[in-house]
């Protein structure tokens, strides 16, 4: 196995793009470091981004936020300005693992890793992140929700890594949350996870949402008829029982040792219900 | 050799104070050595390939490639343990387990080891065996198994305990039975009967720590082994006999212990890394991962259990009876046995009836668990009487004193009581300020009883009094929950001198005689029985020295306070010896001064608990917080009580983890689903209220101080408080441990939809 350990974003796509064999970013290593120490997985070449300065930064720009993609979770919820603008991008960061997982992990690994459980995507695509992408041919930026294609698997080519995670500016009257559901009470993986971000009108109605789904299909689930559900509504009863009954209906859980497809059904409806009201109380908070 | 242990009341000076614990230190700064952290020089990495199939007939093994690797020093398949058991059956089952001979009978069981020198050869070497398997049908469900179509685990097996015996082999290995009176006619005089069926899913003792052994075999034919093991005795029994090596040519030394609850009582790999150093002429270490260790070591049984309860208006139990049925994975044992025994040993039942069965599936062989067989026979017990007290419209603490089992009860598994904690708990129950408390929105409370019968056996224990007058303490049971605190405790008390004053620590097997291995809560009940045995055969070694110092007889010195006393008004102006100034002048007086005990360690009391346990249900996830959980217990005599509130603690966290999420889940395939600690969920700290304790001492008849065991019986009542707390919160009686969320929230829509 070799590792590398480069100094710029360009040495990291050549390096990726000339590699033989099994080749992988390494930033927090959490999933990484711990599926190397399996009998069944083989690695040829390992890449540290660390030691590009701009990995480990966050910045503040004109259209929002820009997270490089070496960041620990924990250092998200250090921000202020990032917790105060997407507390619950930052929550659902902050739930992956424990302790002293999320003083490693990256929202940027979440991302690759590809589990359709991972915390932290649902969130940032109810939030509407891109990801910069960094490649030998320069930068692209892509929506997050188009990053995993399946459990495991990314559209990212050969030779191309995800550089930094870019979150928009807050508009006014929105606000975020990220509920999941796991049997215990921390150090565990969603059975099931909603994350929703909505926008209100003046009057107090919802301009705009965006709801996504966890762990109830191969990847992040974006519903817009979970969303078009409670547009316009000030989530009355009637416009919650419609968002938990779009997101049922959006989902296509399996059965596992994590839970039913009748628990996950239902289940994730509580939380979209859940959600959409902390992220409403939010949101008239701004 | 004239010990007595009959009990005697006294007023303690170190029993029952909470002095620091003596290997506290090591353990929080890393320094305890653990299973894995011996090492010797030249040793080597050892690793086992274990069968992916659940029922499989080994066709070929083909070692040479993986032989070939650079730095592969040996190769052991079941040919290098040749069978030494000469028809002994439980003995072959051990060896069976160790190292599959013609066929694998679960996913995980081990097919061959590797030695190499260090982990790349060993992992790229184990690709490289080739096994030929001739796959099974299999089975592991236990009802299924019972299935007169099941796939056989062993075609030559025919179901022992009935007469006659069965004609055609089954799965069932043999049928208990247990119980007095006629139930028949009990039933016939209740006004209510309740009955249903449950069942528990497998669950793992979780130990943080992995089996993990270094094994040095030596050219003259002696060997070493260090190891994570409850009985180091016992495992240098075992692996003599598998290995064909003389008892006193092999010296087991056990290091600290990072859990057991039982898992630590069988040998598993222990026989396989000799085999290899053996074969190889170098140490070898063996650690098992914790894949291994959920996939190939110390499952508790998954049970079915039908439980028929029936009482009159009054609130008298008439009869009383529970089939029983327990998978002990591939080998026959007494699982479902000791279920059906501690089924109804909390009551005083006039016609009660107990049957177990011994069932054989394709998962890995069933180890002690914690009490082992009681929490689901409990569970199941415990859930009926709860809803029984319902039927009746009593109080069910009120309804379980007027049926609890006191002094002179004959016991449901047959013998008679002596003094008991069953009433006492269920009183202290009663007035304790838990089953008064508000309950919230959504939150219940229940109760549940306990018993485990505790254990005694044979102990062997030295105790040197060294130059200084501090005493150094050599015991053969492994410290697994604080003995070394609570010996060192006792023989301060006995020897009259201060705890600080009083090293213990567990011995090799070469330097003690057998100690029978830490289990059935046997530890600091035998050992402490051995130890005040010892202590009291120093002092009278320290009487005869100061009689000797001061020219007396003998029978005229005397033990007071850790000081011989001469008795009797001639001898006034003698100022009291020390153990110090006897100690020091030892070298002129007849040399060194010690104690030796040796015994079987009877009388062992039974154990009772009751625990209180307030749930929140949410009724839209199904998920179950535990909001308050209360642990009452006999302790017998408290020795050292926050150890005893661990044992108390601790079980009733590991019972609580039982009850709500903790599960074996197979695939289609037969193989384990979820073998690690993500998806096998053991609680997390933040899941648990801080577990409330009160300690009963009800003493023990057959111990100078009254101790009984107090390591198990806490996870006997949680799976029934649990499950009756869920029903009084949310109407639902859930009869399927775990009691996971998908579970509870399937129930409630089922409920909801009717």
């Amino acid at each position: 196995m070799r590792y590398e350990r480069p100094k710029t974003t360009a040495e990291v796509t050549n390096l990726l793009a000339g590699a033989v064999g099994r080749a992988f970013v390494l930033a927090g290593g959490t999933d990484l470091l711990v599926r190397m120490k399996s009998d069944d997985f083989e690695v040829d070449l390992v890449v540290d981004i660390k030691a590009i300065p701009s990995m480990s930064e966050i910045s503040e720009t004109a259209d929002g936020f820009e997270i490089g993609a070496a960041v620990p979770c924990a250092v998200l919820g250090e921000n202020k300005a990032l917790v105060a603008a997407w507390p619950g991008v930052v929550e659902a960061a902050n739930l992956i693992g424990s302790t002293q997982i999320q003083g490693r992990c990256t929202i940027a690994g979440n991302l690759c890793n590809a589990s359709p459980a991972a915390d932290s995507v649902p969130a940032m695509v109810a939030a509407g992140a891109h990801a910069r992408i960094a490649s030998p041919d320069g930068a692209k930026i892509v929506a997050v929700e188009e990053i995993p294609v399946g459990p495991g698997e990314t559209s990212l080519k050969k030779g191309e890594f995800i550089e930094a995670i870019l979150i928009p500016k807050r508009s006014p009257r929105s606000g975020d949350a990220y509920l999941r559901f796991i049997p215990r009470t921390e150090m565990d993986i969603a059975v099931v996870g909603a994350g929703v971000r909505l926008t209100l009108d003046e009057q107090g109605g919802i301009e705009s949402a965006r709801v996504a789904l966890g762990a109830v299909g191969p990847k992040v689930v974006l519903s817009e008829e979970a969303a078009r559900a409670i547009v316009g509504s000030k989530l009355e009863e009637a416009a919650l029982d419609a968002l938990a009954e779009a997101c049922s209906a959006a989902s296509t859980p399996i059965d596992d040792k994590r839970g039913t497809v009748e628990f996950r059904k239902h289940v994730v409806g509580v939380l979209a219900r859940r959600a959409a009201k902390l992220a409403y109380k939010r949101a008239g908070e701004n | 050799m004239n010990f007595d242990p009959t009990y005697r009341s006294q007023k303690f000076r170190s029993v029952g104070t909470r002095p620091r614990r003596p290997d506290g230190i090591d353990k929080v700064t890393g320094r305890a050595r653990y299973g894995a952290d011996f090492n010797m020089p030249g040793q080597l990495v050892g690793r086992i390939l274990r069968s992916p199939h659940a029922h499989a007939r080994i066709v070929r093994i083909d070692t040479a490639r993986a032989e070939a690797v650079k730095g592969v020093k040996a190769i052991v398949t079941a040919s290098d343990l040749p069978d030494l058991t000469n028809g002994n059956q439980s003995l072959f089952n051990i060896l069976d387990n160790c190292m599959a001979r013609s066929k694998v009978l679960y996913d995980g069981h081990a097919v061959a080891a590797v030695a190499a020198i260090d982990a790349n050869a060993a992992k790229q070497a184990l690709k490289l065996i080739e096994v030929e398997y001739e796959v099974l049908p299999h089975v592991v469900d236990v009802d299924a198994a019972m299935l007169p179509d099941a796939p056989l685990i062993d075609k030559t097996l025919f179901t022992g305990g009935v007469e006659p015996t069965p004609e055609t082999p089954s799965n069932v290995a043999l049928r208990s039975e247990f119980g007095h009176g006629d139930i028949e006619s009990g039933f016939a005089q209740a006004d209510i009967v309740v009955e249903r069926s449950y069942r528990t899913e497998q669950t793992h003792q979780g130990y943080i720590e992995p089996h993990a052994c270094v094994a040095s075999c030596n050219s003259d034919g002696t060997a070493e082994l260090w190891v994570c093991t409850q009985g180091h005795f016992v495992f240098r029994q075992t692996c003599a006999d598998l290995l064909g090596l003389d008892v006193s040519k092999l010296r087991v030394t056990s290091s600290e212990i990072g859990g057991g609850f039982g898992g630590k009582t069988h040998v598993w790999v222990e026989p396989v890394a000799l085999a290899l150093s053996r074969k190889a002429g170098r140490p070898v270490k063996l650690v098992m991962s914790r894949e291994e260790v959920f996939r190939a070591s110390g499952p508790t049984s998954a049970t079915s259990i039908d439980v028929k309860i029936g009482a009159r208006k009054d609130g008298t139990i008439t009869a009383a009876a529970a089939n029983l049925r327990y998978t002990n994975g591939p080998y026959a044992d007494i699982w479902a046995e000791l279920g059906a025994m501690t089924s109804f040993a909390c009551y005083d039942l006039e016609n009660v009836k107990t049957v177990g069965f011994e069932v054989l599936v394709n998962r890995p062989k069933v180890a002690a668990y914690r009490a082992p067989s009681a929490p689901m026979a409990a569970f199941a017990v415990e859930s009926t009487i709860d809803e029984l007290a319902q039927e009746l419209g009593m109080d069910p603490v009120e309804f379980r004193i007027q049926n609890a089992a006191s002094e002179g009860t004959k016991s449901s598994y047959g013998p008679v009581y002596g003094p008991i904690g069953i009433g006492p708990t269920l009183e202290a129950a009663q007035s304790h300020p838990h089953v008064k408390a508000p309950l919230g929105p959504n939150q219940g409370r229940g109760m549940a009883c306990g018993f485990w019968f505790n254990f005694g056996g044979q102990t062997c224990t030295d105790l040197n009094v060294n130059v200084d007058g501090t005493v150094t303490l050599a015991v053969g049971t492994v410290d697994v929950g604080g003995s070394r605190a609570s010996l060192s405790l006792i023989a301060a008390e006995e020897l009259g001198i201060a705890y600080e004053d009083v090293k213990a620590v567990v011995a090799d097997t070469a330097t003690l005689g057998y100690n029978d291995m830490t289990d059935g809560s046997r530890g600091t009940f035998s050992s402490s029985m051995a130890t005040i045995s010892a202590a009291r055969n120093a002092i009278g070694v320290m009487r005869h020295r100061a009689a000797l110092q001061w020219d007396i007889p003998v029978e005229d010195v005397t033990w007071e306070d850790g000081n011989a006393k001469a008795s009797g008004e001639k001898y006034g102006n003698l100022s009291p010896l020390s153990i110090k100034e006897i100690a020091a002048a030892s070298g002129n007086t007849g040399g060194p001064i010690a104690g030796h005990s040796e015994m079987v360690a009877d009388g062992a009391g039974v154990s009772f608990a009751t625990h209180i346990c307030d749930v929140e249900v949410d009724p839209e996830t199904g998920s179950t917080r535990i909001v308050r959980y209360t642990v009452i217990q006999d302790a017998g005599k408290a020795v050292h009580p926050a150890y005893v509130e661990g044992q108390y603690q601790g079980g009733a966290a590991q019972g609580i983890g039982w009850a709500l999420n903790e599960e074996y889940i197979y695939g289609e395939d037969g193989r384990l689903q979820n073998p690690g600690f993500l998806d096998y969920r053991i609680p997390v700290c933040s899941d648990l209220p801080m577990i409330d304790t009160q300690i009963l001492e009800i003493p023990n008849p057959n111990h100078p101080y009254g101790v009984r065991g107090v390591g198990e019986t806490s996870i006997v009542p949680p799976l029934a408080a649990i499950a009756n707390a869920i029903s009084n919160a949310v109407g639902i009686r859930m009869t399927h441990i775990p009691m996971s969320p998908p579970r509870i929230l399937a129930a409630l829509n089922r409920e909801r939809n009717q």
